[in-house]
């Protein structure tokens, strides 16, 4: 049944949701969301491979037999505390663009620049 | 998806920062219905938590209002459409959701859920995993955060005046003197949180957790007190060249394990050489580098929200002269 592949239609669809805030917003805070709902959308991709029928979280314990694969869920762990660090740093460049230029909206700023010529 | 949804059409971005912690409290809930909760646990704490709060104190700085763009956003949208549906026509060779038989199941996975209890030890499969078989991919990762961290401090450190502050000072002194309920609440939760930090930091071999998730609890616990009390207050408690040196001190610490297990004739980060059994060897490795990775993590995101906050009162004041 092709309807067993609905995990990887929600991850794209969200996955163009972010893609479409990054290129068509203007605001360098709104492209920022973008590109976390863009992130979360590829950790839901790699935790939905995870995931098998009728297995469980994977820590080991009696009597369960068949577990989900961990491979994928310490990738996206570190990927997540990685992801914040840079959020960060996208943040920070973010407020030093709107002291140098007293803007965020990318029109204004290329405006400025463009003044400054 | 229909939080992201609003998430496009929203103008005001407090609105925007707010929705994206719903959909990252939402995307953790995925997590746990899809086995994860490790990953659900460090997303809720990481999403839900902590990017939330830098996104606000962020907006504070650069404006509430997102100004209508006058791109075309027919293009925009043709050019996601495209590459949406070339997505999908990608998945329909994909294994389906669940199957046991996909490619991804096979090659390492059953080796590290049927050995890693003889060679490690460790009942968290994923505990074993980060720390042991892929030290050293978390060994970069740490490296990262400790880099960003040090971007953020170089981006937005400014030279702090104890003159500046008194304004500040008093000014937050009215508006906390208002919180008293909150105040006192948050007082009597903050030794809980950080007990509970200190849980999930050294349950991690046990249960879902280890130093990532722990260190972002444990700066939770500050970044709260930080928020109700005021930034002199926390600062009097958190001393910032400490917090600097503790982060570097993580990274140091994980690295050097690496380096004692080469110089005891083994792989890097192989930790059985640290103790005469094997298994109590990995045992110690894991203990002692999620320590490393929890101190990290913690102090970066203490650092990362103490230069914006000061950032913060360095423009205002900034402001408050030129007027």
């Amino acid at each position: 049944m092709i309807i067993g592949l609905y995990n990887y239609w929600v991850v794209v669809v969200l996955m163009m949701i972010g893609f479409y805030i990054v290129i068509a917003h203007g605001n360098l805070i709104k492209k920022i969301v973008g590109l976390s709902i863009f992130q979360t959308s590829v950790f839901i991709f790699y935790i939905s491979m995870a995931k098998v029928d009728g297995g469980t979280a994977p820590i080991l314990a009696e009597g369960i037999e068949q577990y989900s694969n961990p491979l994928p869920h310490v990738l996206i762990l570190t990927a997540i505390v990685v992801g914040i660090a840079t959020t960060a740093l996208g943040l920070a460049l973010a407020v030093r663009i709107k002291e140098a230029y007293g803007s965020i909206e990318e029109e204004e700023i290329q405006n400025k620049d463009n003044l400054d010529c | 998806m229909g939080v992201a949804i609003a998430i496009v059409r929203m103008k005001d971005l407090l609105a925007v920062v707010m929705l994206l912690g719903i959909y990252s409290l939402l995307s953790a809930s995925f997590f746990v219905a899809m086995d994860a909760v490790d990953v659900a646990f460090t997303e809720a704490a990481v999403g839900a938590g902590i990017s939330t709060l830098l996104m606000l104190v962020a907006i504070t700085m650069t404006g509430r209002t997102e100004h209508p763009t006058r791109h075309k956003p027919l293009l925009a949208l043709a050019v996601v459409i495209v590459t949406g549906s070339l997505l999908i026509y990608g998945t329909l060779d994909m294994p389906y959701f669940g199957s046991a038989e996909a490619p991804i199941h096979q090659h390492v996975a059953p080796r590290y859920i049927n050995d890693s209890m003889q060679e490690i030890g460790v009942p968290n499969i994923v505990t074993s995993v980060l720390a042991s078989y892929r030290a050293f991919d978390t060994f970069g990762e740490v490296v990262v955060i400790f880099t960003a961290g040090m971007g953020v401090l170089a981006l937005l450190s400014v030279v702090r005046r104890p003159r500046d502050n008194e304004k500040i000072d008093s000014y937050n002194k009215s508006m906390h003197e208002q919180h008293l309920i909150l105040r006192i609440v948050t007082k009597m939760m903050i030794p809980f949180i950080l007990l509970f930090a200190f849980y999930v930091q050294f349950h991690g071999d046990f249960g879902p957790g280890g130093g990532f998730q722990a260190g972002v609890i444990f700066a939770s616990a500050i970044l709260l007190y930080a928020m109700l009390f005021g930034m002199n207050t926390a600062r009097r408690v958190i001393n910032q060249s400490l917090i600097q040196l503790l982060a570097a001190t993580g990274v140091l610490l994980y690295g050097s394990i690496g380096v004692v297990s080469l110089l005891n004739g083994k792989e890097f980060f192989d930790y059985s050489v640290l103790s005469a059994d094997p298994v109590a060897g990995q045992h110690l490795g894991i203990l002692l580098i999620e320590l490393g990775v929890g101190i990290t993590v913690a102090s970066v995101m203490v650092i990362i929200f103490f230069n914006f906050a000061d950032r913060r009162d360095y423009s205002a004041s900034k402001e408050n002269k030129d007027l």
